[in-house]
């Protein structure tokens, strides 16, 4: 370790804000990429990994729109439209949400956050990437043969019996990418426990964490299901074994129980990630302490529990009997309140803040409004009565798109824009910034609103063509994607071009008060030299601007510095 | 590589840890965590086979008679002394016995290579009765044994029917109740299907084959598993020889022992529910 690597806490009454050497360009060469145990190249080569991902899942919903501005068949015809949603769900789903956040952010982040020198299991993390990328490589692999068509769920006995498509191929790239997930999932939930600093109890620990650490419980309880789902799956499919199939003594309707036992759970990996981010940038932004921090941290966790308990809400017309559709939809009620809880506890926060709307928080801002319109269209569909109607439609398709695109994409943006300065060392364009993030979320709402409309007006889902009468929404719809299409390459350019041109990012950019802040942009190799004293993660008072560094500094004797 | 892993004079302290306990400590939580997703994850099998068994009781207790019961509790007492030794080497790193270290260590090998010997002896002889997994199933004849009267199995014609009528596939469910229903000649509102008698259609024979499919996963996985320890059982047992375990330094050991004593106790759920159901 040279002295360059280490982050000395003031220099010049000022704390250090960059370093000669960081964790970036401490060392060269690609083998010091591929084989680092660095949480946070790690991280970056995650980002790099799920941002190609997102970019394929985009096009296939590109081609999807596409094919339903008109009705009949434009230029597609039904099979091929089949694979392209079966595609776009599963790229979507499986390589890019549920590891978007934890993996690629939380990586970066979470050991910064506790003021660690790494997570607790470096290689593990690190193997983790690879079974991720593994998992990509199969995804690939089934693209350049007979491709997929099964839906995402991979639901029996179409996937086992029928299918002429490469269902194998996909399975083991799902069954990867899920074991990347649990040891993800397993090195954050044991770095929480075993490597927060001095002072930092669980009542100290910063709701991000709080929010990873719910999801560390769901990935390690339930995608081992998942993984023994798949694995039956593909005896099914090779062996033909039987235990999905009515003809040789199994039931498919087993095969759905399994998955959505895995699956459901898997909706809120996807989400508490999501609201774990927003905690933290409401009150940043906010410049105020958080409100309900106790009823925050343990929603997540609640949202944790009950996931468990909901699964047989996706199975309501798939033969449950009338008991157990009864008991289903209560408990999926229940889950209202954990998730009503974090929204009226960062409204709560806002009131009365001096509210500064940089381009994070105007995703957070825009993330309390469409996950509040997820949400609620998510009863609709909790009701047995209404459920029965709506199942299946273009309903069911808004409605869950408002919560994994509206809610954890979005909240994936605020992330990348609220530490793009801490990873990279750079500051994005502002201006440009903010435009691109009202441009995706007018874009957004454009093309979901409608599938609301033409889905309770009976629009089925996952059809390659529909009856004129829903021309308008569809089109309505296709304008709206063109229109998000654009914002999120608008934020891929403002994001990439200040690699290259924007301003050296000073330590804490935006006036936070956790832990990652106080050490320099980007960080150094060993992000810090001694663990730093934690206090309460947001007393923003601790922070004040200092002009000379176009950052926030702390304020000299509020607390002591460093903790030896 | 620049990545500067170690404290200099503890080779095998990570740089991100504070001492041995801290590392020991997190390295105790993680394969604890390990295990529960092991848990889980075998967890889909045990549900389907109570699923698969409550829908066809009288399958289950008759094919299970194909099962070698002798050489099957021979396969307990291996991995329940094999646990013996794994736990024993823990013990033996902690007071810094390398030799005792190395020799329970081979033992544990020994045994989980007995284990999958005799595993291997089980699948072969069954293979050779055709008794394969899902499509290639072709038992000859003889295949579940040879006494005839152990062969007749209590069924209960109702809940045959009404199971069967449940499933998809009506023309099966129709030649399945009529199977039932030919056999339905007793006083007590029961019948025998005799599973050995030649006259029996092949539809009701075949059913059989669900026993099989989930007996090869559920053993074929434990199996997996058996071969995962192997290795990492061989990699401690080269760094055992080297030396490596100290009293201060013996993690590794107690993680893999912990592995390895799940593994030990899913078999001893496989095994009564498997061998000793008849």
């Amino acid at each position: 370790m040279t002295q360059a690597d280490i982050a000395p806490s003031q220099v010049q009454g000022r704390p250090v804000q960059h370093l000669e050497k960081n964790y970036i360009n401490h060392s060269s060469g690609i083998a010091s990429w591929l084989l680092t145990l660095d949480h946070k190249r790690i991280g970056l080569m995650y980002l790099m990994g799920i941002s190609l991902s997102f970019f394929l899942g985009g096009l296939f919903a590109l081609g999807i729109r596409l094919e339903l501005f008109a009705p009949g068949m434009q230029f597609m015809d039904a099979e091929t439209y089949n694979k392209v949603f079966t595609l776009h769900g599963a790229v979507m789903v499986f390589l890019f949400i549920i590891p978007g956040i934890p993996a690629a952010l939380g990586n970066v982040v979470l050991p910064l956050m506790l003021g660690a020198k790494d997570v607790a299991f470096p290689r593990l993390n690190l193997g983790s990437f690879y079974l991720w990328l593994s998992g990509a490589a199969f995804f690939i692999y089934t693209l350049f043969t007979e491709q997929l068509d099964t839906g995402w769920t991979f639901y029996t006995p179409y996937s086992s019996s029928y299918s002429n498509t490469a269902v194998i191929s996909a399975t083991f790239g799902v069954f990867m990418l899920g074991f990347s997930s649990i040891f993800t999932g397993l090195n954050f939930l044991v770095t929480i426990h075993k490597m927060r600093p001095p002072g930092m109890t669980w009542h100290k620990l910063p709701l991000f964490l709080w929010g990873m650490y719910g999801t560390a419980v769901m990935q390690l309880l339930a995608t081992p299901v998942l993984g023994i789902t798949l694995l039956l799956l593909v005896m099914e499919t090779t062996l033909g074994i039987g235990i999905f199939d009515p003809k040789k003594g199994g039931d498919p309707v087993l095969y759905q129980h399994f998955f959505w036992f895995y699956s459901h759970p898997a909706v809120y990996i996807m989400i508490l990630p999501a609201m774990a981010v927003i905690s933290e940038i409401i009150a940043t932004f906010s410049r105020k302490h958080i409100f309900g921090y106790k009823m925050i941290a343990y929603s997540s966790v609640s949202i944790a529990l009950l996931s468990f308990l909901v699964w047989g809400h996706h199975m309501f017309v798939s033969s449950e009997s009338t008991l157990a559709t009864l008991i289903f939809s209560a408990i999926t009620f229940t889950i209202a309140i954990p998730s009503a809880i974090k929204v009226f506890n960062w409204l709560a926060t806002l009131y009365k803040g001096s509210v500064s709307m940089d381009t994070p928080m105007l995703y957070a801002l825009e993330f309390i409004w469409l996950f509040t319109i997820g949400g609620l269209t998510g009863l609709f569909l909790g009701v047995l009565s209404t459920d029965v109607m709506l199942h299946d439609t273009y309903f069911v398709v808004a409605h869950f798109h408002y919560v994994m695109v509206g809610g954890t994409l979005f909240a994936f943006f605020a992330a990348l824009h609220y530490w793009w300065p801490k990873m990279t060392g750079k500051m994005y364009s502002e201006a440009m910034g903010r435009a691109a993030s009202v441009i995706a979320f007018l874009g957004f709402n454009l093309a979901f609103f409608p599938q609301f409309i033409m889905g309770s007006r009976g629009m089925p889902r996952r059809y390659a063509d529909y009856k004129p009468e829903f021309e308008l929404y569809h089109q309505l719809s296709t304008a709206g994607t063109l229109v998000l299409g654009v914002g999120i390459a608008l934020i891929a350019y403002n994001l990439i071009r200040s690699i290259f041109s924007g301003a050296k990012a000073p330590a804490n950019p935006w006036g936070s008060a956790t832990i990652e802040w106080e050490c320099p942009s980007p960080p150094p190799h060993h992000n810090f030299d001694h663990p730093p004293l934690a206090t309460d993660p947001y007393d923003m008072e601790r922070v004040e601007w200092d002009e000379e560094v176009k950052g926030y500094v702390p304020v000299v004797g509020r607390r002591a510095p460093v903790a030896h | 590589m620049s990545d500067d892993h170690g404290h200099g004079d503890k080779p095998f302290l990570a740089h991100h840890f504070e001492d041995e306990d801290h590392q020991f400590d997190s390295g105790k939580l993680g394969i604890w965590a390990f295990l529960v997703t092991e848990v889980l994850f075998f967890s889909g099998l045990f549900c389907a086979y109570a699923i698969y068994r409550a829908m066809h009781p009288e399958v289950f207790t008759y094919a299970a008679r194909s099962l070698d019961t002798t050489w099957g509790a021979i396969n307990t007492g291996v991995l329940i002394f094999s646990s013996l030794t794994a736990a024993w080497a823990v013990r033996n790193a902690q007071l810094g016995q390398k030799k005792m270290l190395c020799a329970n260590l081979a033992i544990t090998i020994l045994c989980a290579f007995g284990f999958m010997g005799i595993k291997y002896k089980e699948y072969s002889h069954k293979f050779h009765l055709g008794l394969y997994p899902g499509n290639d199933y072709a038992p000859l004849e003889g295949a579940f044994g040879d006494d005839p009267k152990a062969a007749a199995v209590s069924l209960d014609v109702a809940t045959a029917v009404e199971d069967l009528a449940a499933q998809a596939e009506a023309e099966h469910a129709e030649d399945a109740a009529h199977a039932a229903g030919e056999h339905a000649g007793d006083d007590h509102g029961h019948a025998l299907v005799s599973w050995d008698d030649p006259n029996l259609d092949i539809e009701t024979k075949n059913q059989l084959k669900t026993f099989f499919g989930i007996y090869y996963c559920m053993t074929g996985l434990h199996g997996i598993h058996v071969v995962i320890g192997i290795f990492l059982l061989l990699w401690l047992l080269t760094r055992a020889m080297r030396g490596h375990f100290t009293p201060t330094y013996y993690g590794p050991i107690d993680y893999a022992a912990l592995y390895w004593h799940l593994v030990d106790l899913i078999w001893i759920y496989l095994f009564p529910l498997l061998y000793l159901i008849n």
